[in-house]
């Protein structure tokens, strides 16, 4: 699903990402832990291409798993590709190698199929949740040769999504998180991703400035929305607790712009108990 | 105003003087009078050219204003109204300009009575070599006590070539007043940009979002309010 070699990044002229490799498979959840400053929340930008943070070198492949063909014979321009068998050439799809992932501008990535939920979700003031994230719905399906959905077909997704987030639907009709508390921000974060539906999540410190019972909200929403065989989520904190909630199959050590260390879901307690320190060098 | 304007003119110091000049004589103000107590509501979709309004709101009486100032050229809209007792202005304008293009709105607003308000909100969005110009006056006079006036200015330049100017103006002999302005000019938020892209939204369409969230207050509840948002929303459209 996702390979990343070698992959080194600055920040202004700071170098942050020092080299670093590491290999997503689909039906995989890999949690990325490390000390403050280690480059975790840069790692997010650079795969989802922040503007300022600049890949210096190494190689991102993406291989999003191939979508079934949308064969709705209502809307023509849709059949046509699935037709010929073949793809249409702006279309972003993946093959054996998959897609070099730092050659596509942001919007880019997100249409095949890359979701950021990110630290702090900005807010958009005067802009509705629920008409910015129709609009970047159709945008993706427009890049991907999909029809567009219409506003009855996207509100019935968008109420599932808030439903199961346990979010009122009056929220999602205000402007994008603005005069939302942390833990609202973070809920709304996942309510898009279930919207969305990416084959791969890239969760910066999805778990911070939420209480108990949002946590396990939120880590039942990943689970649900993400803990499929064709899908993958690299989850990136600082605590072990999130992780009791979605079961990690790896878990790296971020230090010093490296993977240090990569070992399964014990690594995350021994972390825990021991500190980076001990562990990280 | 029979001679033509210069530069040395404070109303027409940022206006493009040679669009002026092909334009000139311009015909006399378009005049509006509201009764005493009555309401009326305007709206102009302003072409390219001088648009000049000379209004008169008697005691009590209420005008709803609302411009969007989006030509190609040279568009200039001028408004001029006397408040009598107890009446109430209100005004929106929107200025979208590309290119060359030279918008300005300028307004006098005279709170010649007491108790009389006035509430001015104007949005510019200005790309390419564009200039966008707001001149605001409120003039209270001696007798106007309890005036209560307010402007908000507010420009987004999309480009470090475009300029806004924003002077809103108070000369005030009353001494029991309220008059509150505020001016600022900005650029789009880059991280509401990325925040967007990163949901799949094009540069574009992101850019439009954003722009279109920036001027939605100035019309809100304006009696041709959807007119005037899907013509300002094409305009917006042609600047990405």
């Amino acid at each position: 699903m996702l390979q990343i070699n070698n992959l080194h990044a600055s920040v202004g002229d700071k170098p942050i990402l020092k080299g670093l490799s590491l290999t997503l498979n689909a039906g995989e959840i890999h949690a990325i832990m490390g000390p403050n400053g280690a480059g975790k929340s840069t790692l997010g930008y650079v795969l989802a291409g922040r503007p300022g943070y600049e890949v210096t070198g190494g190689e991102v492949r993406f291989t999003p798993p191939t979508r079934q063909p949308v064969l709705d014979t209502g809307l023509g321009f849709s059949s046509t590709a699935s037709e010929q068998g073949s793809q249409a050439p702006h279309q972003v799809r993946g093959d054996d190698t998959g897609v070099d992932l730092l050659t596509l501008a942001p919007h880019e990535r997100a249409a095949a199929g890359l979701f950021l939920g990110f630290q702090y979700p900005v807010e958009i003031p005067g802009v509705s949740n629920v008409q910015f994230l129709r609009e970047a719905l159709n945008a993706q399906r427009k890049h991907r040769g999909e029809p567009p959905l219409s506003g009855a077909e996207f509100l019935k997704i968008a109420r599932a999504q808030a439903d199961a987030m346990g979010m009122d639907m009056d929220m999602l009709k205000r402007p994008v998180n603005v005069g939302f508390s942390g833990g609202e921000k973070k809920r709304n974060e996942m309510v898009q991703m279930g919207i969305i539906d990416p084959c791969l999540a890239v969760l910066d410190e999805t778990d911070s400035g939420l209480d108990i019972d949002a946590l396990r909200v939120v880590g039942d929403g990943i689970n649900r929305i993400m803990r499929k065989p064709d899908k993958a989520v690299l989850l990136i904190t600082h605590y072990q607790r999130l992780l009791d909630y979605v079961k990690p199959d790896f878990v790296h050590v971020l230090a010093d712009g490296r993977i240090t260390r990569t070992g399964g879901p014990e690594l995350a307690l021994e972390l825990e108990r021991e500190g980076y320190r001990e562990l990280a060098a | 105003m029979t001679a033509l304007p210069t530069r040395r003119d404070e109303a027409w110091r940022y206006s493009d003087l040679d669009a002026v000049a092909r334009l000139w004589p311009v015909p006399p103000a378009t005049e509006i009078v509201v009764a005493a107590g009555e309401n009326a509501a305007q709206h102009l979709i302003a072409a390219s050219g001088i648009h000049d309004f000379a209004i008169t709101l008697g005691a009590g009486a209420r005008m709803d204003f609302h411009v969007l100032n989006a030509g190609a050229g040279y568009g200039r809209v001028a408004i001029d109204v006397a408040l009598h007792d107890g009446a109430h202005f209100e005004f929106g304008g929107v200025q979208v300009g590309g290119g060359n293009a030279n918008l300005e709105i300028v307004t006098t607003v005279r709170q010649i009575e007491p108790n009389a308000t006035s509430n001015q909100v104007v949005r510019s969005v200005l790309a390419g070599h564009a200039t966008g110009s707001y001149l605001g006056k409120v003039a209270v006079a001696r007798d106007a006590q309890k005036t209560d006036a307010a402007q908000s200015v507010k420009a987004m330049l999309l480009a470090r070539t475009a300029t806004a100017n924003a002077k809103p103006e108070l000369e005030i002999y009353a001494d029991d007043v309220k008059c509150a302005h505020g001016a600022t000019v900005g650029e789009l938020d880059k991280m509401a940009m990325f925040y967007l892209a990163a949901r799949g939204l094009p540069p574009a369409e992101a850019q439009t979002l954003l722009l279109q969230a920036f001027v939605a207050e100035v019309f809100e509840g304006a009696d041709a309010q959807g007119e005037l948002e899907a013509e300002a929303l094409a305009a917006l459209g042609r600047l990405a």
